[in-house]
């Protein structure tokens, strides 16, 4: 499977705290991957380096086969990688309106798949919230301007941390059936959430992170079916 | 005070304050937007006005002189962002400070070699040089009404931009949370030199269109960033709208200040300032 990002080696730190210790991480085209780990693991810093919004000090990021290791984050963002952050990252002062507006753009190749209206199906409560403030919305409609956002870019990666934390049940469910029919569509996920049981029904891959470290990586239905490596590393 | 002689002078507070728009503007969206406190910004308004005084002297037109000093100033404000600010954006205020109070002493120096410290005249082109007569013995020039109207059509342009087009959406993403903007993928470095160039303009510009009435001078900026200052906090840091407001209060108070109250006039307009931040501590139109 061609490799749309591939991170060899990641060390990563705060200050002179060593967060990463060499991590490895690689998403293929199309391919649904969760990152799994306790609290504090470095399941964001992992993501931050590999979006170039944290450098990492050692090791190299490749995205769809070019260097981006010292790549500004918009060029990384550029070879189609959209972020959905912890917190939502909406913008305050701007409309639901102008969220989606200026996030709209070609894909890597081309392509212009997503648009306002594609957008704006798949998230009916968002078409009617155009003219509110982003930050005005609720917890679960945010997440949604947050995931509309980042597919106006027509990306082929959508990393997405904390995919439903601090959401009602019923807005997870939605938020979980838009996430599996974006990955109907193709687009390659890598998704960090608490919820395990959905992660591994959901995604093909499963990444298992301890202290700055991958300590397990492989097919999410083996993960399932071996229950004592959740146990010992998530706690599960 | 008769009613001819408040329109002459509300004229002029009003004048006055969209000529301090244009540099404030300038100010406090590379300090909302940039986190970067630049001193020299009332230089460029100073470079403007010598810009606009040399080009005159070899284009023999104002309005083509004025055309070249912008894309000059801009030109001058690209180059600074990319080698001098562009070191800034991740210091403290304190090393922004010091950079940019240098960089004024470097402009004031360049001007002195280039210039020497006469004071200079630039005439009013000849198109706008009449004046309104409004009683037997009082009229109006027409260049400040055209100055004024100029202004307040940039005003208009800078908010259609700022609210109405994409570009002024991501120099709104991007105050509000950079490290999200750049992951939408929009280069925050390209907006950066942008808004810098296009501050350095609209300062300038204000210099240039200021200097028949002011006459072109050594060190004619210093005054100016202080006023710009005072203008961006009662405004609210990083608000252009507050910056439009705060410009023409500030015209308004120091120019009715010098005629009514003329022993107190140079404390007027802090006073102002310590009344709006006494109300509004963070200005008339803080961000969240
Ligand atoms: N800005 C920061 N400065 C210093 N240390 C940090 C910073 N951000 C995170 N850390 C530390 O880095 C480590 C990894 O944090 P990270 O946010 O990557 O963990 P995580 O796996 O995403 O955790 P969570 O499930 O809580 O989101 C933690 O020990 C955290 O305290
Ligand atoms: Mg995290």
């Amino acid at each position: 499977m061609e490799a749309l990002i591939d991170a060899v080696g990641l060390h990563t730190y705060y200050g002179a705290s060593h967060i990463l210790h060499g991590v490895d991480f690689r998403v293929g085209r199309g391919e649904t991957v969760c990152l799994m780990g306790r609290n504090g693991m470095g399941k964001t810093t992992t993501l931050r380096s590999l979006l170039g919004l944290t450098r990492a000090r050692r090791g190299t990021v490749t995205v769809r086969g070019r260097d981006m290791t010292r790549a500004d984050p918009s060029a990384i963002a550029r070879q189609g990688i959209a972020y959905v952050p912890e917190g939502r990252g909406i913008f305050a002062g701007l409309s639901v309106r102008e969220h989606l507006i200026m996030a709209e753009r070609p894909g890597p190749d081309g392509r212009r798949e997503w648009t306002a209206e594609r957008v704006l199906d798949y998230f009916p409560r968002l078409a009617e919230r155009l003219d509110n403030q982003g930050t005005n919305l609720s917890g679960g409609e945010q997440q949604m301007l947050s995931i509309g956002r980042a597919l106006l870019t027509n990306p082929d990666v959508l990393v997405l941390d904390e995919a439903t934390e601090g959401l009602a049940p019923l807005i997870r469910r939605d938020i979980w059936n838009v996430i599996r029919a974006i990955k109907a569509t193709g687009i390659a996920t890598v998704i960090v959430d608490k919820n395990v049981k959905v992660l591994l029904d959901l995604t093909d891959r499963s990444v298992i992170m301890v202290k700055g470290r991958v300590v397990y990586d492989g097919p999410s239905a083996e993960l399932k079916a071996d229950p004592g490596v959740l146990q010992t590393h998530i706690g599960l | 005070m008769d009613f001819t002689f408040f329109l002459i002078q509300a004229l002029n507070g009003v004048q006055y304050g969209l000529l301090l728009f244009l540099i404030a503007s300038g100010l406090t969206l590379i300090f909302g937007i940039m986190h970067v406190i630049n001193l020299a910004h009332g230089a460029f308004y100073m470079v403007g006005a010598y810009l606009v005084w040399s080009l005159t002297g070899v284009f023999d037109s104002f309005v083509v002189a004025i055309l070249a000093g912008i894309v000059c100033a801009a030109a001058l404000g690209w180059v600074i962002e990319r080698f001098l600010v562009i070191h800034l954006y991740n210091r403290d205020h304190l090393d922004q400070v010091l950079l940019t109070y240098g960089l004024i002493l470097v402009l004031n120096e360049v001007q002195r070699m280039m210039f020497g410290s006469d004071v200079h005249g630039v005439a009013v082109p000849s198109m706008v040089a009449a004046s309104i007569p409004l009683t037997d013995t009082l009229s109006y020039p027409v260049y400040r009404l055209v100055l004024a109207g100029v202004c307040l059509a940039l005003a208009f342009a800078m908010y259609w931009i700022i609210q109405r087009t994409r570009l002024g959406m991501w120099i709104r993403a991007g105050a509000a949370n950079r490290e999200m903007t750049a992951s939408l993928g929009i280069d925050i470095r390209r907006l950066n030199a942008l808004v810098f160039a296009a501050g350095t303009a609209l300062a300038a510009f204000a210099g240039m269109i200021a200097a028949p009435l002011s006459s072109v001078y050594p060190g004619m900026g210093d005054n100016v960033i202080i006023i710009s200052f005072v203008v961006v906090v009662i405004g609210g840091i990083g608000s252009v709208k507050g910056a439009f407001l705060g410009a023409l209060a500030i015209g308004l108070t120091d120019t009715f200040g010098r005629v009514l109250l003329p022993e107190m006039s140079s404390v007027m307009v802090y006073a102002l300032m310590a009344a709006v931040l006494l109300w509004k501590p963070n200005g008339l139109f803080a961000r969240a």
